[in-house]
Formats: structure tokens, sequence, C-alpha cells
């Protein structure tokens, strides 16, 4: 199993001829090693992993594999021990990519409205932000309602933070990283807070936002239905220190349905992905 | 229903003023307490309209007084909060001396402004500034330094600077934590004004209760002590309307939640 691991995944397969090419996060040998000296914990090996441009890739794996760590850097929060992060071709940081990012916890800050959170993003990110002051009020606002009436959540703009559940909010969070229409989205286990019912919910709402758009998405996860509904490609990591141990395109039609999460092709699926992730469990390996 | 719980609880505080007053003037009554020792209530009163007048330009000095030093100790203290929130080595490095100077008893420093500046308003400016530092820079510190890291990660995924950051984060966050402070700053910068007055001044009303002290005119003391509480619980009230206007979001309360 270990030695289909890293690097092997360069192939860009006749699969969509149209978004084929252009490649938008590669990583390369990236590592990170926490702490100096006899603490020092490797969180992720070092990693090879290329996404292009429009692909959903969802990463699943044991919990505290390193999944979130990659995300940590693409989205520039983290940098590498050694290796390196390139976003659109250059390394992490050296240029603006538009980056939305939602996080597990919906992180709103508690003193703005739920719309001014929403809106957050136009305010910090260029070319939006030269025109915060102008465009708060009109076409902004404007923006934000029509995303938030999208996750269901038309009204509720006015509301705080606080007033809303936990599913509300990660559908503002939702929200608040897409506005921006962002090249890139980062989804670092968004619903792995919430109940089934919203969940799916959830997936569905976020499928047809991806559809509209087509932004490269990164999706951390470790529910393995949501890697297989929402994702075009899923990579499977490995227990600390992790790395990536298969990675696989889903041929799924779009748009995918809950009933759809119930029939052969979609539960073979999970359950090979469950087989590999319960095959390198620490004590089978 | 809401608006009457609060107008209930408006009600009960004003009635426990109210009640106090009301005893103090009948235990006087009953026990036949000597104005000298402890003057009634309506005598206070009394003695307060009369001397009004003159009370007023005292009244003004020790106003003034306080502002100027808790103005100038709360923008000290804000930039000195900042300047040791910002960063964890910063808050360990800085906090022992804080702590080390707060602990000075602030009546043994007005000597020393005296000397340095001879008697007079300089020291009781200085004295209440000191003391309305530390609440500020303690609270200030706290606020910056306990920001969530989650919160500053949805900015820093942006692209976001230090500076945008700390504007759209660490200020707002750090509010609820400078306005506490403010409303405890405020209420010792008259206890510095007044002990200055007391020790070093001829002006201000620390300085005519002492006086007044000395010529056993106890009720006029009595109307000292009345001013100094109307004029602190009128700048409490000022800064908690403040506060809520500004951090209401942090003073929610068992409000339901929206459906």
């Amino acid at each position: 199993m270990l030695t289909m691991s890293v690097g092997n995944q360069t192939t860009v397969t006749a699969e969509p001829p149209s978004e084929a090419g252009r490649e938008a996060i590669k990583l390369e040998g990236a590592e990170v090693i926490y702490g100096r000296g006899k603490k020092m914990t490797q969180a992720l090996a070092p990693t090879h992993l290329k996404v292009e441009q429009g692909e959903f890739v969802a990463l699943v794996g044991p919990s505290g594999c390193g999944k979130s760590t990659i995300l940590k850097l693409v989205s520039d929060l983290l940098a590498p021990s050694s290796g390196h992060v390139h976003l659109g071709g250059r390394e992490v940081g050296a240029k603006r990519v538009g980056v939305g990012m939602a996080f597990q916890n919906p992180t709103m800050l508690p003193w703005l409205s739920v719309r001014d959170n929403v809106m957050l993003p136009l305010k910090i990110v260029p070319p939006f932000r030269s025109r915060y002051r102008q465009a708060r009020k009109g076409e902004f606002r404007e923006r934000a309602e029509a995303l938030l009436e999208k996750v269901g959540l038309k009204g509720f703009g006015d509301k705080q933070p606080w007033q809303l559940s936990g599913g509300m909010l990660q559908r503002a969070s939702l929200c608040r990283a897409l506005i921006h229409d962002p090249e890139l989205l980062l989804l670092d286990e968004p619903f792995g807070a919430l109940d089934q019912f919203t969940r799916e919910e959830l997936w569905g709402i976020l499928q047809n936002l991806w559809l509209e758009s087509k932004p490269t998405v990164l999706l951390v996860t470790h529910d393995l239905r949501e890697a297989a509904y929402l994702g075009t490609r899923i990579c499977v990591m490995s227990p600390r220190p992790g790395k990536i141990i298969d990675d696989q395109k889903v041929h799924l039609p779009r748009p995918r349905t809950i009933p759809m999460t119930y029939e052969q092709d979609f539960v073979q699926l999970t359950q090979q992905l469950r087989e590999l992730i319960t095959h390198t469990r620490p004590d089978a390996a | 229903m809401e608006l009457v719980d609060k107008l209930r609880q408006k009600l009960a505080a004003a009635l426990l003023i109210l009640g106090f007053f009301v005893a103090w003037e009948v235990i006087c009554l009953v026990f036949g307490v000597p104005e000298i020792v402890l003057p009634r209530p309506s005598q206070v009163m009394e003695t307060l309209i009369a001397r009004f007048p003159q009370l007023l330009p005292h009244v003004m000095q020790t106003l003034s007084t306080t502002l100027t030093g808790f103005v100038m100790g709360v923008t000290a203290g804000l930039v000195l909060g900042a300047i040791v929130g910002s960063s964890k080595v910063a808050y360990d490095t800085a906090y022992p001396l804080l702590v080390g100077f707060s602990s000075i008893p602030k009546v043994a420093v007005v000597p020393i402004f005296v000397l340095w500046f001879g008697s007079g308003t300089v020291p009781a400016v200085l004295t209440s500034f000191i003391i309305c530092i530390f609440p500020v820079v303690v609270n200030v510190a706290t606020g910056l330094a306990t920001t969530e890291p989650e919160l500053e990660d949805v900015l820093k995924s942006l692209g976001a600077k230090k500076r945008e950051i700390l504007w759209n984060v660490g200020i707002p966050r750090a509010m609820p934590y400078f306005f506490a402070s403010l409303k405890v700053a405020i209420t010792l910068a008259f206890v510095g004004t007044v002990l200055a007055e007391t020790i070093a001044s001829n002006r201000g009303i620390g300085n005519v209760m002492m006086i007044a002290t000395s010529s056993f005119d106890v009720p006029l003391v009595f109307s000292g002590l009345f001013l100094l509480a109307m004029l602190g619980v009128t700048l409490y009230l000022v800064f908690s309307l403040i506060e809520r206007k500004v951090t209401g979001w942090a003073m929610r309360k068992s409000e339901l939640p929206a459906a």
C-alpha cells in the first residue's frame, strides 16, 4: 500500500481537457516539523501534491495526520520547514492569490453583524479594498445579501453572530470564504461540527456554488462520504507523520445527490477509502 | 416584559439608595448622634445647598484636575497596553515591573511630586495620572494578548498585514477590556486627585474637606464626600453609556437566539 506513495500523481490524464493544464497548487517535498531537539515532532512528512485549476480535491485521513497542516501551508499561515509550496506557479506569498478559507469553527468576529462578517474579505483583499468605503452600503452589501440568500440565510444579515446556530454560522462562513470570488477555496473540515442533515444540505449548497464558478478547492475532511460526494479527486493521508498514500479521481456524475451516496459505486468508493485508512494505522504499518 | 424587568431593577436600586439615607437619618435621630460625630443627611444637604456657591469653584478644580490626569493616564495606558499586549515576550517581560509600580501606595508618591513640582495642581494631576495608568495597561494588554488566534487566522488567510489585523481584530477585541478599565480608572482618578489635594494643595474638594475637618465643620466634610460621590457616579455612568454603545456585542445575556 505504501509503495504507491508520494508524488506519483502528476499524470494529467485525458480527464477534462478544458481545465487540464494550469496548476493551482504545488507542494514539492513540503515538510513541517514542530519544536526542536527531543521535543521535535514531524507533523507532515515531505509531501508532493499537484492540484490543477478547477479541481475539487478532498484530503482525507485519520485525525492528526497533517491534513490541516497542508491547508495552513497553502494559505500561508505556516511556512514549511523544508520543501516548497507554490500557488499559481509562484512561491506562496510571492504573489497575491485570491484565497477564501473556511475553518472548522465558523470564527465570525463577534462585534460585526453577519453581513459585515461576510463582507470582511472585501475590506482586505484587492481590488475590492480600494472601493470598500464607497461600495459598502451598495454594491458589496447586495453581493453579500445575494450570497446569504444562496445558502439559505436570507434576512439574517443584520443579526449578530451569536444569534445564529452552528449550522447557520457555518453557512455564513462559506459566504465569507466565497464573497471575493477566490481562485482558491480552502475548507478545513467546515462541516465537521454539524449534524448529519445540516451537513448533507450544505454539501449540496457547496456543490452548487462550486459548479457555478469552478474555483480550485482543497477540502480537508475526515468524512469519507463527504469526500466522495464533493471531490473530483480524493487524496488519502497516512497517520502522523502524514503523507499522501493514495490519490484517485472520482468519476461519479454531477450534480451528485444524497440518494446517490447510497448507490453501489459510491458505497464501494467510500469502503475502499476506509480500507486504505484503516490499513495504514500505526499498528498495521 | 423585558422593559418591566428593567424598570423593576432600576426601582430597586433607587429604593436601596433612598433607604440607606433614610436609615442613616433615623438612626442618628433615634440614638441622638451629635452633628460633630455624624451629621444627618438632611443637615448635609442643608450645608451643601447653603455653601454651594463657595464650593462650586472647588468642584470645578477637582473635576478638571481629575479629568486631566485621567485623560493623560488613559492615553499613556492605552499606548503601553498596546505595546505590552502585542507580544508574549513583551507581556512577560513588562508585567513584573508594572505590578511593582502599581503596588506602591500612591500616598507615598504625593510628597515626591510636591518636592519636584511644588504644591498645587500639578501633583494632583500627576497622582490621578499615575493611579489610573495601571488598570488601563493591564486590561488593554490582556485584551490584546488573549485574542483568539483563530480570529487572526481569518485575516491572515486573506493576506492581511499586521496593522490590518490589529485594526480589525485586536482593537475591537480589546475594547470591552478597555472600557472595563475606564470605569475603574475614573473612580481611581478621583481618589488620586483628592489625596493630593488633601496633602498638598490650597484648592479643590480635598483641600476644603481638610480645612473643614480641622475646624470641626463636620457637615461640610460630609458635603464634600457627597459631592465626590456624585462626581464619581456621573462619570462612571458616562463611560458605561459609551461602553454599551461601543461594546454591546460583548454584553449579550439571556436573550433568546433568533428563530
